[in-house]
């Protein structure tokens, strides 16, 4: 195991200085120049330009510029956002547990739904529940996020007034954050209401980021679970009499967990992508839109840094994943 | 379901009763459902209005400020001011007793003098100046892109109270300079401490000034808090609590005000503005914006060169259509290079006419034939010009009955830019300006006049006649004597055709129907100072 | 469909229509996935037709026909059967065209990262050894990201557009072929056949493309259909984001993005039909995906 684990981490090491001179050379090659984006209409002189640039550091040769950025980078400095002169790092943390809240949500509204429903799906194999369930999952495998936010919008918000628009709470509330967590917040500071405004608030986001976890995991599940029922152990098990509902929930849901598990673990890199779209759509002060801005504003460190953060964070989810993966099947551990 | 409206009802039902109780003290607190995030706090080291509009005008204040919803300046920090007769000399007369901001971080000890103001013009001026490189990248944009670098001799403290500054050469629109955002006064002593401390990036995070509004937190990406400043020198503020909800979707800024979720926005969708005029609930306030969109030929490529085939194009493009389908209907045909609000407008000049069969032959005539060219998109929104793209679009077709061939070209922002200043562009560029200070110098010799070429002046055009009235204008002082000069220039420039003017967009400031003293600002300002609500 | 019986398809001298008959019996068991293909088929025909179905150019603006809502509703034409956009364009013709766009990026980003994909990982499956790792490394590199934001830096680095919009997704897509078809080899490797092969004195890339490869195809099948949809999928998400197709283009993405500011003031039918489209073609292609991969190999039933 712990061979296991070093070779693992090894590779990892290796893949992210890969991603640290990828994400460094992408932002270099960064058509429009991030110094005279910061005289916009006005006109810089090339004086003042050529000593902004410098200061900046963009005058030095491309190969020092990336060793300075990497040592940075490994004392945990990862630039300073050259549009709000913030550090990207104080940035990030401020902004992560908007975007790890609401991915959490959406995850759990997946597995909650998705398990239970393929579950279901693949013991009525066949019948009109499994094909409608199937059908809805392929459904919701195929849609495009952006519109289905929008769509929840116009509807659910500006039609029925269900839900707010945007934002993570009612701006009726104030209260400094003490976790990020506007759900666990809210609670700790007491003030009535704060509580369901922050949950109103998160359902349409939830539902759009969750969906289409929701249906690989659905799909997933059921797939696993009918390879399962289908083994000898199963068929023993049922044929000497267990009750269904034994059967099902403790041999065979726990075998079929084990794909369903990795799967559960690859969608952290879809929900970060989700994120993207989710988060501009809804203005959800998160991660997905920082980017997404930063993208627009040619904001160089931001961009590079958040790349490095997030591969990083994938990078150890997907490890993680591994690891676990290796507890629940030891066939896998030599 | 309903239950966030609830719940509003509750909280407002709570608020109310409470303050009642309390014998009608009800905390009152006004939203502004700003479009984006302020890039930091420190006015001086950024360009963006919305940065302006949550440091500027809420925290801090400067020498002289703008009459509220006018380009006119008058007393702010400064009491009063003499000029000497050279036009050199500046002496401002500070105002006593103007107290900085008490705040969790930062107790003040002394009030407002000569020292703070030398500050806050030093530390944007001297490079020897500890605070002139504070953070990473500092560059002080909006201050050198007004040319104060080039124009500040000295600047002394007479007394405790009286800053006198010295400038090398005339400067007509001075005083309109000192009361732009950019220039606000720090408190010296708040600097001084986050030096000692060590801490002075916090001047970027933690304001304090003698503005109407005392910063309380940021969330960023999320919302700004503010509350009422209980030492401002113009009285406190009637509401309590200020807060900025950013809200980037226009839509969605429309559906909070809508909800009540915030009481005023800034620019809607052209598309909502009809409903949101019907809705009983709420107003909408409009103004003549200070600003032009246009669609700069480059002068010096052929067969631009040609004053015929400018005008040929000119007369092609249906600005109404412009104005209807980018702007519904919300903005006004441009036939000027600047806005008609603007002192100096001549209206005399009478526009190309919007005649596609003239325009054919007119350039048949000019011996143009087959004419292709390309029309550069901005793309992003500005507020002339909300979306180049589309606008873009209808001049191809336009273009295209008169038998010319466009192909819309686009690049992000910055590389646009860029790009479109080249002496060889290819194409012709869709671009504007938002006035800074309400001065016609601003547009006409910032835009057009010779030294901008391979700069701000798109066109690349250099027109002798033009610069000259422009730059005699710039070194008068007697206000008659410029608008003629400037009256001819706009002449001048309607008969060369360097650009087509497109547009004048009006601003629209929807808000809900109980806020009341909220001043449109023509500079495109969101300033809450006086405001109060009455729901 | 676990009952369902493996055919013995795997020997090699089993006739090419044999084995065609073969996949079409089983693919056609599957209603959903022959649904989907007569629903491709047609927007195949659609796409290819467009000039000839299309009821108006997809530029063509009616300056008097601004934001008509569809035929039916209050202020409807019959011309514009599916309404108007904000400049007075006919909202069905612009979908009509648009399948051409959506159809077009589908393919060339597909066949960018199979034919990429497969050449990486044939050569990484086949040799092994450093170049194995190198390769693999590179992909593992790719595979940190999340694939949309590394198409949104990509499509930011060479700018937006649809061309460059294809060609970062394509890039993205990349690791999964080069993974798929590496295992796939390196499992054919050691079977007989290959041996035999080598025995009789066949080269390296006569073993590597004509021996072993063809008998790797089915995954490689089934991940082209999924690439093809999410190929769909996110240059419409560019597209939305501003960095794919630009206007005025008529890709659905692109249009979503440009009726974004209509979500609140009741012109629905501009947000609503696009996203539509885009959400019933990848429907269609997901579906024809499960059929593929059922009839194709049994034992690829995991997503």
């Amino acid at each position: 195991m712990l061979r296991f684990i070093t070779g693992r981490v090894a590779v990892m090491a290796l893949t992210f200085v890969g991603v640290s001179i990828i994400a460094f050379s992408f932002i270099r090659m960064l058509p429009g120049d991030p110094v005279a984006l910061l005289s916009g209409e006005r006109v810089m002189s090339p004086e003042r330009h050529a000593a902004i640039s410098h200061a900046l550091g963009f005058d030095r040769p491309i190969v020092i510029q990336y060793l300075d950025y990497l040592w940075g980078v490994l004392r945990g400095d990862f630039g300073t956002s050259i549009v709000t002169k913030q550090p990207v790092l104080d940035q990030f943390f401020q902004l992560f547990p908007a975007t790890l809240e609401l991915s959490l949500c959406a995850i759990t509204f997946a597995v909650l739904l998705g398990i239970p429903a393929g579950v279901f799906a693949a013991i009525k194999r066949g019948s009109f529940f499994d094909q409608a369930i199937m059908g809805t999952a392929l459904i919701g495998f195929s849609m495009p996020i952006f519109w289905w936010g929008l769509l929840l919008i116009m509807l659910v918000s500006n039609t029925l007034h269900w839900t707010p628009v945007s934002g993570r709470i009612s701006l009726l509330f104030f209260f400094p954050p003490v976790t990020g967590f506007m759900l666990i917040d809210s609670l700790i500071s007491g003030q009535a209401g704060a509580f369901k405004s922050a949950v109103s608030h998160l359902v349409l986001p939830t539902i759009v980021l969750g969906t289409i976890p929701l249906a690989v995991i659905a799909r997933q599940t059921r797939s696993a679970m009918l390879e399962v029922l289908s083994e000898d152990y199963v068929r023993t098990a049922r044929s000497k009499g267990l009750s269904p509902f034994r059967v099902i929930g403790v041999h065979a849901l726990r075998n079929a967990m084990i794909p369903v598990v990795t799967t559960i673990g690859l969608q952290v890199g879809v929900m970060l992508a989700g994120a993207i779209l989710t988060e501009t759509i809804f203005s959800w002060p998160g991660i997905g839109k920082w980017l997404v801005d930063s993208v627009s504003r040619r904001d160089y460190a931001v961009i590079q840094g958040a790349l490095l953060i997030i591969a990083a964070t994938i990078m150890l989810v997907n490890l993680a994943v591994d690891l676990l993966y290796g507890l629940i099947n030891p066939r896998i551990r030599h | 379901m309903n239950t966030y409206k609830k719940l509003l009802a509750a909280t407002a039902l709570a608020m109310l009763t409470g303050g009642l109780m309390a014998g009608g003290a009800a905390a009152k607190t006004f939203v502004y459902c700003s479009e984006a995030s302020p890039e930091g706090f420190d006015p001086g080291l950024y360009t963006g209005g919305n940065t302006f509009d949550a440091a500027a005008h809420t925290v801090y204040n400067r020498l002289l400020e703008f009459k509220p919803g006018t380009t006119e300046p008058e007393a702010g920090l400064a009491e009063s001011w003499t000029i000497s007769d050279d036009g050199l000399q500046y002496t401002f007369k500070l105002r006593p007793g103007v107290k900085f901001q008490t705040t969790e971080w930062f107790t003040p000890t002394r009030e407002l003098n000569a020292d703070d103001v030398v500050f806050s013009f030093e530390r944007q001026w001297k490079t020897d100046n500890p605070w002139h490189s504070y953070v990473t990248g500092t560059s002080w944009e909006y201050f050198a892109g007004m040319g104060f670098p080039e124009l500040l001799q000295s600047i002394e403290k007479v007394d405790d109270m009286t800053v006198k500054f010295t400038l090398k050469r005339k400067e007509a629109p001075f005083l309109a300079n000192v009361a732009m955002p950019f220039i606000s006064i720090l408190s010296k002593e708040y600097a001084d401490k986050l030096q000692a401390d060590g801490k002075m990036n916090e001047m970027n995070q933690k304001p304090v000034g003698t503005g109407p509004f005392t910063f309380v937190a940021y969330q960023q990406d999320a919302v700004i808090r503010y509350k009422a400043n209980p030492d401002y020198w113009n009285g406190k503020q009637k509401i309590d609590d200020l807060v900025f909800a950013i809200t980037t979707e226009a839509s969605v800024r429309y559906q909070k005000l809508k909800a009540g979720e915030c009481h005023l926005m800034p620019y809607p969708n052209p598309s909502d503005v009809a409903a949101m005029k019907a809705d009983p609930e709420l107003k909408v306030m409009e103004q003549e914006g200070l600003n032009v969109a246009y669609l700069a030929y480059n002068t010096l490529v052929p067969p631009f060169d040609k004053v015929e085939v400018r005008k040929a194009l000119n007369m092609a493009i249906n600005k109404k259509a412009i104005v209807d389908g980018v702007f519904q209907g919300l903005a006004t045909p441009a036939k000027n290079p600047i806005p008609p609000t603007m002192w100096s407008y001549n209206d005399a000049v009478e526009d190309d006419k919007y005649d596609p069969d003239a325009a054919k032959k007119m350039l048949e005539d000019a011996g143009v034939k087959d004419l292709s060219m390309k029309i550069w998109a901005m793309p992003v929104a500005r507020p002339y010009m909300v979306n180049a793209r589309r606008a873009a679009e209808l001049m191809q077709s336009d273009l295209a009955k008169i038998g010319v061939k466009a192909e819309i070209v686009s690049y992000e922002w910055a590389e646009y830019l860029d790009k479109s200043k080249a002496k060889d562009r290819d194409g012709a560029a869709i671009l504007g300006w938002t006035g800074d200070n309400g001065d016609p110098d601003n547009f006409l010799d910032t835009l057009l006049g010779c030294d901008a070429v391979g700069g701000n002046n798109r066109a690349q055009w250099c027109n002798k006649e033009f610069d000259e009235l422009v730059t005699k204008a710039k070194e008068t002082t007697d206000i008659a004597e410029r608008t003629k000069l400037y009256e001819q220039a706009q002449v001048v420039f309607k008969k060369e055709a360097p650009w087509a003017t497109l547009d004048h967009s009006i601003s629209l400031v929807p808000m809900r129907k109980g806020v009341e003293g909220f001043h449109q600002s023509p500079l495109g300002d969101f300033a809450f100072d006086g405001v109060d609500i009455t729901e | 469909m676990a009952d369902t019986t493996v055919p013995g398809g795997t020997s090699t001298e089993s006739s090419l229509w044999r084995r065609i008959a073969e996949f079409w019996y089983y693919f056609s068991e599957n209603r959903g996935a022959v649904i989907g293909l007569c629903f491709f088929v047609l927007l195949v025909i659609i796409a290819l037709l467009a000039p000839l179905i299309a009821p108006h150019g997809p530029a063509d603006q009616y300056r008097d026909a601004v934001l008509v809502p569809p035929y039916g509703q209050e202020g409807g034409r019959l011309t514009f059967l599916l309404g108007t956009d904000a400049v007075g364009r006919d909202i069905l013709s612009r979908l009509i065209y648009g399948a051409r766009y959506s159809l077009f990026i589908g393919v060339i980003v597909t066949t960018i990262a199979l034919i990429g994909g497969i050449f990486l990982g044939v050569i990484a499956g086949y040799f092994r050894g450093w170049v194995d790792s190198a390769i693999m490394r590179l992909m593992d590199i790719i595979l940190a990201f999340p694939s949309l934001l590394l198409a949104l830096v990509l499509v930011a680095v060479l700018g937006p557009g649809l061309v460059n919009a294809m060609i970062a997704i394509a890039l993205v897509f990349q690791p999964h072929f080069v993974r798929l078809t590496r295992a796939a080899v390196m499992s054919e490797k050691t079977r007989d056949y290959v041996i035999a092969a080598k025995v009789s004195g066949a080269g390296h890339l006569r073993l590597m493309f004509k021996t072993i490869l063809p008998n790797c195809m089915a995954p490689l099948i089934v991940q082209a259909t999924l690439s093809f949809s999410n190929a769909i999928l996110d240059a419409a998400a560019l597209g939305f984001l501003g960095y794919g197709a630009q206007p005025p283009t008529p890709e659905w993405g692109t249009m979503l993005a440009d009726a974004r500011e209509f979500i609140s003031s009741g012109h629905w039918w501009v947000v609503t039909l696009p996203g539509l489209a885009i959400l019933i073609t990848v429907l269609a292609i997901n579906l024809v995906g499960d059929g593929l991969r059922d009839a194709l190999d049994p034992k690829l039933k995991r997503s």
